[in-house]
């Protein structure tokens, strides 16, 4: 205490006293007092919509607290746009990439505040070179003159982190920067965030990811329903803790799949290829299994699930549905022959962001049942709807709200619920519960095991190896667009599976 | 406790109310308040009833008829995410064709003393057909070449107005048969806008057809990962949009009596203005045809509010232009609101 009151005490990077903010009919954030000090990762947890965008959104200046105040290094902070919160060294980087696809690299980094010559005109070099400084020093291996819609998500994100940086930031804000990333690429970004912390920049890092927070957070910070539940350090935590205070409830272990009863097989491949993406994919499906595969991105992952569901055209090989060799030409013919497929980003090709849970829920069932004559059987569609939404224990005001008013994790829930109603036999899942919170994460992984141990066959992509390992009977690894090994469940360890997927 | 409770559940309850308001009451209250204002200022200038006389109420639905048979298939196409800016010249085409088999053998008895009348149903069809066949060719041209919407059906709209006007060199088709001409007479075309409207209004929301139009519009790639054939799809929102601007072409040339490659001319952005007016979007997956046939009467309301008051036409232009943009305008402001509520 003595030692404290000797040494003059600077003051908290950043100081949130009593944020208040609530949106129609919604308590957004309540009474919310956390400090960021110098120097530190403060991991905030929560699941979603817990309040956490709102409170970074409010420090980015993106939106104004109704009560409540930030103090910047002991100084009152007003903020009434996110320009005003970069002048003061306040950086946000968001959830979804607010990047230019069709301009370059360094004109994404540097946009409005370009070299410019005599004449007003963009000196292009000079922006080229500075781009290339910057990316530098984040040791990132980027073309400066690259259009940026050719970039992979991940090359995308550092540019989205130099942008932030070009501001001369103190204070970072990471909303989820991970959730796109292999775990190899999140290492990459763990020592540039590292590298920042040293140098007294004090970062806000939002995640769903535990592991994430042990190995890089100095404080963490847990929010549930709008209020801050408590600060620690992560050394006094343990995951379980953590888990406790997000939800406020206990959860259920870990949906273990069950052991394989090797069924028929369900879905196969000899030599599928598609040129530039993958090559020479053989391996077999069977019914009550789940096929985890595993591998980086870029790895073609992705490309080779499109293909098994007729949006891509093989150029050679074949696939096999229940034994017979099939053409896909487009996912409805996949559909008719018993296949669904939950995708990878939920936004772009997933959610009809317009329309209500019910339209959402009800789209590819249309195709084949509660139709007669053109005509939607419309109480009986609502039932199955109705009854859908039960079992998946979505969480919405009703079927007629808008899917984009639901959370991350019942938005992915009503997509599965889409595939359900189809009662496929063979179900293709593309990251499955990426972005989602650990409660509704706990029951898709349960509901894809229920359905598993019913007899549906599961190809199951993800870049968390904790999923592939507790939920997979056998793994699939594949390193750029070719299979490098399938492990036994037995076999599978996670080093084994790096060492096969980066080799 | 139980205040706090209440205090959170009590906004969200009156904001649920407002949610329920059919999302037309906002442009109904317009075309209220501009058919008042056209009565007040009826009293004041002209010194007399603008509503209040039924003959004006009929001149001014049937006026807008054609253009409201218009909207509807424009409506579809916009809520796929689409446009369509050929309908005015496909009218031009199939009014020549249809007028073309309409006409009374009287007309060329003296060329042709075999020539007998047609009955009415082969222009008549004929109309709808090269309608539906633009349309085919728009919504192919869109499904199969990937080219945007705007530019595949602006090629059709000068081709089909440059069609219009071959097929008879330029000239007028004109002394059609009666028959032909009584569908074009008395309330015949507001009996067939409202009946066009009420059969798609059916289509959209209680049909499959209806389904997948409102989620191609709402998230192409996503429709087609639910299981939509899109391309296919497409063609048929074309096609029908091509028939009702058959349809459309039928009425005009019916009413008119002749048949003339200068008919149509910029219909077509009239009835994207109804639709749009009416709070379809031009980023699809939102738009209603009540809406649109409300879209449609405002448009009336003020064309003939107007001519009541005896204000130059060159004035209507210039107001029609501001309603469209503040229409625009509403509905990207209801979005916003909607975006930052969330």
């Amino acid at each position: 205490m003595a030692a404290a009151v000797a040494t003059p005490v600077r003051p908290d990077l950043l100081e949130v006293r009593g944020v208040s903010k609530s949106f129609p009919g919604v308590a957004a954030l309540e009474d919310v007092t956390l400090r960021l000090r110098h120097g530190t990762v403060h991991a905030l947890m929560g699941e979603n919509g817990a309040g956490k965008s709102t409170l970074m959104k409010i420090v980015a200046g993106v939106c104004t607290p109704d009560s409540g105040e930030l103090r910047l290094e002991g100084r009152a902070l007003r903020l009434g746009s996110p320009g005003q919160a970069l002048a003061a060294g306040i950086a946000m980087i968001h959830q979804e990439l607010n990047l230019l696809p069709t301009m370059s690299v360094a004109e994404n980094i540097w946009i409005g505040r370009e070299p410019l010559n005599a004449l007003r005109l963009v000196r292009r070099r000079e922006l080229n070179r500075r781009a290339r400084d910057l990316l530098e020093r984040l040791a990132v291996d980027l073309d400066p003159q690259a259009e940026l819609r050719t970039l992979p998500l991940a090359a995308r994100q550092m540019v989205e982190i130099a942008r932030a940086l070009s501001y001369d930031s103190r204070l970072l804000i990471m909303d989820e920067p991970t959730s796109a990333l292999t775990e190899r690429e999140a290492e990459r970004l763990f020592a540039v965030i590292r590298d920042l912390r040293s140098r007294g920049v004090g970062i806000f890092y939002i995640t769903h990811r535990i592991e994430e927070l042990f190995a890089l957070a100095d404080e963490i910070s847990v929010l549930r329903d709008g209020r801050h539940v408590g600060t620690s350090c992560p050394r006094d935590l343990t995951r379980d803790d953590i888990i406790r205070m997000m939800v406020g409830r206990e959860l259920p272990p870990p949906a273990a799949a069950a052991p394989a009863q090797a069924g028929p097989v369900a879905l196969s491949a000899q030599g599928l290829s598609v040129a530039g993406e993958f090559e020479d994919v053989s391996f077999e499906l069977h019914a009550g299994e789940i096929l985890g595969v595993a591998g980086l991105v870029g790895s073609g992952r992705s490309k080779l699930a499109e293909t098994l569901f007729g949006l891509v055209a093989p150029t050679a090989g074949e696939i096999r549905i229940g034994g017979s060799a099939v053409r896909l030409d487009s996912p409805a013919a996949a559909i008719s022959r018993g296949l669904g497929f939950l995708t990878e980003d939920r936004k772009e090709s997933g959610c009809f962001l317009s329309l209500s849970v019910l339209e959402n829920l009800e789209i590819s069932v249309l195709s084949r049942d509660f139709v007669r004559m053109g005509f939607v059987h419309a109480a009986g569609a609502r039932r199955a709807c109705e009854r859908m939404v039960s079992a998946l224990r979505v969480k919405t005001p009703g079927l007629g709200e808008r899917i984009e008013n639901l959370s991350g994790g019942n938005q992915q829930k009503v997509l599965l619920g889409r595939w359900l109603l189809l009662e496929p036999k063979i179900l293709i899942l593309d990251e499955p519960t990426r972005g989602v919170d650990v409660g509704a994460k706990a029951e898709i992984h349960q509901l894809i095991a229920r359905l598993v141990a019913a007899g549906t066959a599961v190809l199951m992509i993800s870049s968390e190896m904790p999923e592939i390992l507790a939920m997979s009977h056998r793994v699939m690894v594949m390193h750029e667009g070719r299979v490098t090994g399938i492990l036994e469940r037995a076999a599978a360890t996670q080093v084994k599976i790096m060492d096969l997927a980066a080799r | 406790m139980q205040q706090a409770l209440a205090d959170r559940t009590a906004p969200s309850a009156a904001a649920a109310r407002v949610r329920r308001l059919p999302p037309e009451a906002g442009i109904l209250l317009v075309l209220i308040a501009l058919a008042l204002a056209f009565e007040l200022l009826g009293w004041i200038f002209v010194h007399q009833s603008f509503l209040a006389n039924e003959q004006r109420l009929v001149i001014m639905i049937l006026q807008v008829s054609v253009i409201g048979v218009i909207a509807v298939g424009v409506t579809q196409v916009i809520i796929t995410g689409g446009i369509d800016l050929s309908s005015g010249s496909v009218v031009a085409l199939t009014a020549m064709v249809a007028a073309s088999l309409a006409q009374s053998s009287e007309a060329v008895r003296a060329v042709y003393p075999a020539l007998i009348d047609l009955p009415v149903i082969v222009p008549v069809v004929a109309g709808l057909a090269v309608g539906a066949a633009a349309g085919l060719v728009n919504g192919t041209l869109i499904a199969s070449t990937g080219i945007p919407p705007f530019i595949a059906t602006l090629g059709v709209m000068v081709s089909a107005r440059g069609l219009a006007k071959w097929y008879t060199r330029g000239q007028p088709v004109s002394m059609l048969t009666d028959p032909y001409a009584a569908i074009g007479s008395g309330a015949v075309p507001v009996v067939v806008f409202l009946a066009t409207a009420l059969l798609f209004h059916v289509a959209l929301r209680h049909t499959r057809y209806g389904k997948f139009t409102y989620a191609i519009g709402a998230n192409r790639e996503a429709a087609r990962v639910a299981g939509i054939r899109v391309g296919r799809h497409l063609v048929l929102v074309y096609a029908i949009a091509g028939l009702l601007s058959g349809l459309a072409g039928v009425l005009t040339s019916a009413r008119a009596v002749s048949g003339q490659a200068g008919m149509g001319l910029m219909y077509e952005l009239d009835a994207i203005a109804a639709a749009v007016i009416g709070g379809a979007s031009l980023s699809g997956g939102v738009g209603r045809i009540t809406g649109t046939v409300i879209g449609t009467l405002i448009l009336g309301v003020v064309t003939s509010g107007f001519t009541f008051l005896r204000i130059d036409a060159y004035y209507q232009e210039i107001v029609k232009g501001g309603i469209i943009v503040a229409a625009v305008v509403a509905d990207q402001y209801r979005r916003r609101r909607r975006l930052t509520a969330t």
